[in-house]
């Protein structure tokens, strides 16, 4: 029984790290191959996503649970700053509170598929996810 | 925690002799998983990056192919033999360090190929208030003095191009030695037919794609990739199609 729990903490984890290795990767996609300059609050949001490529991968081998008490502070700031950028795209945070006024605004959607995915809301699903994930391990994982 | 303390206490007889080295079944196997995971990652960057290259810069080139009209203009400042075969149409800003950079390569270019080379130079103004310094550009042009006038102003760049923001007033500043009527150069700078030129030279660059300067056009063709190395690498090889 134990075996199996420590088994799914370690598979969340490592989903986790897969998240945030295809969110870094796909974020440098977006500004050194096309080229798309990152807003303000896009540079916030990876200083809190690209930590965790490699912290996340020292507590899988050999799994530490401890690994998640150090990742969790980070995803969730990046959360609520992903979580603050998509409701300054959707227009329900007034302007005046816009914290780039200048450079590249962060309110702007550069890219829209599908009519409504954007960056900011990938990012937030991104970060959405591996909360959730680093919530779930914790609960099964062997403290 | 039992199966913790079990991993640490190999040293009762019976577990001994079974070879402690080897990792565990489901540890080679998560490091396979992680190993692959992190290959398959890479490898879509790389692939999607390939990808997107190769397709923009295609596309790149077909606008460049369609909108062909819109690199020759007889009203730009043009250098070098008019019957020159190869021909660099250069789009720059004059408050661009990049552009500062890049020109002494390109005089050389030209210098080394003594007559086989022509070059057009486009005004784009990306930065602040660098309508300006293209005014000045323009108006030095009508008194002959063009290309002196843009080596003045690349020289001393740092000192009227402020935080990529062109200051009007430090402008004139730089033309000292360069032995311009400045009082001419005033009343021209304003003219309305400059004005006719810049709006020009930017539609053009619009119709082009160029959205960052320097940007260069070796006979038609865009640089493959941004590069002093692959400017000249494009100009020898129009040269040596030119000139066998």
């Amino acid at each position: 029984m134990k075996e199996c729990s420590s088994d799914s903490a370690w598979s969340l984890v490592f989903g986790c790290w897969a998240i945030a290795g295809a969110s870094t990767l796909g974020a440098l996609f977006f500004s050194e191959i096309m080229e798309l300059p990152p807003c303000v609050l896009c540079w916030y949001q990876r200083i809190f996503m690209f930590p965790l490529v490699l912290i996340l991968p020292l507590g899988l081998f050999p799994y530490d649970a401890k690994v998640i008490r150090y990742a969790l502070p980070l995803a969730l700031v990046g959360w609520a700053i992903s979580f603050f950028q998509v409701l300054l795209v959707a227009g329900l945070i007034p302007e005046g509170l816009r914290p780039c006024s200048q450079g590249v605004p962060c309110s702007v959607a550069q890219i829209q598929w599908l009519g409504f995915v954007n960056i900011p809301l990938l990012s937030f699903i991104a970060f959405s996810v591996m909360n959730a994930l680093l919530f779930v391990a914790r609960k099964r994982g062997p403290t | 925690m039992s199966r913790k303390s079990k991993r640490n206490q190999p040293t009762s007889d019976n577990q001994v002799p079974q070879a402690p080295e080897a990792p565990p079944a489901s540890r080679v196997n998560r490091i396979g998983v992680f190993v692959g995971a992190a290959v398959v990652l890479l490898l879509a960057f790389a692939g999607a990056a390939l990808l997107y290259k190769g397709e923009k810069a295609q596309s790149a080139q077909t606008i460049v192919a369609k909108n062909q009209p819109a690199l020759a203009n007889d009203q730009s400042p043009s250098f070098g033999d008019p019957d020159a075969k190869v021909h660099i149409v250069e789009f720059f800003d004059p408050a661009c360090e990049t552009c500062a950079a890049f020109f002494p390569h390109v005089k050389t270019l030209m210098l080394e190929n003594p007559g086989k080379i022509r070059l057009s130079l486009r005004h784009v103004t990306f930065h602040k208030g660098s309508e300006h310094a293209v005014r000045v550009l323009e108006a030095a042009r009508g008194q002959g003095k063009y290309l002196p006038t843009l080596e003045a102003l690349y020289a001393s760049q740092d000192q009227w191009a402020v935080n990529h923001e062109v200051r009007a007033d430090l402008v004139w500043n730089a033309l000292g030695r360069v032995g311009l009527d400045l009082e001419r150069l005033r009343k021209d700078s304003s003219g309305a037919d400059i004005a006719q030129r810049m709006e020009r030279d930017m539609a053009d660059a619009r119709a082009l794609g160029v959205t960052k300067t320097p940007e260069f056009f070796v006979n038609g063709r865009p640089l493959p990739r941004f590069g002093l190395e692959e400017l000249q690498s494009l100009v020898k090889e129009e040269l040596r199609g030119a000139y066998p």
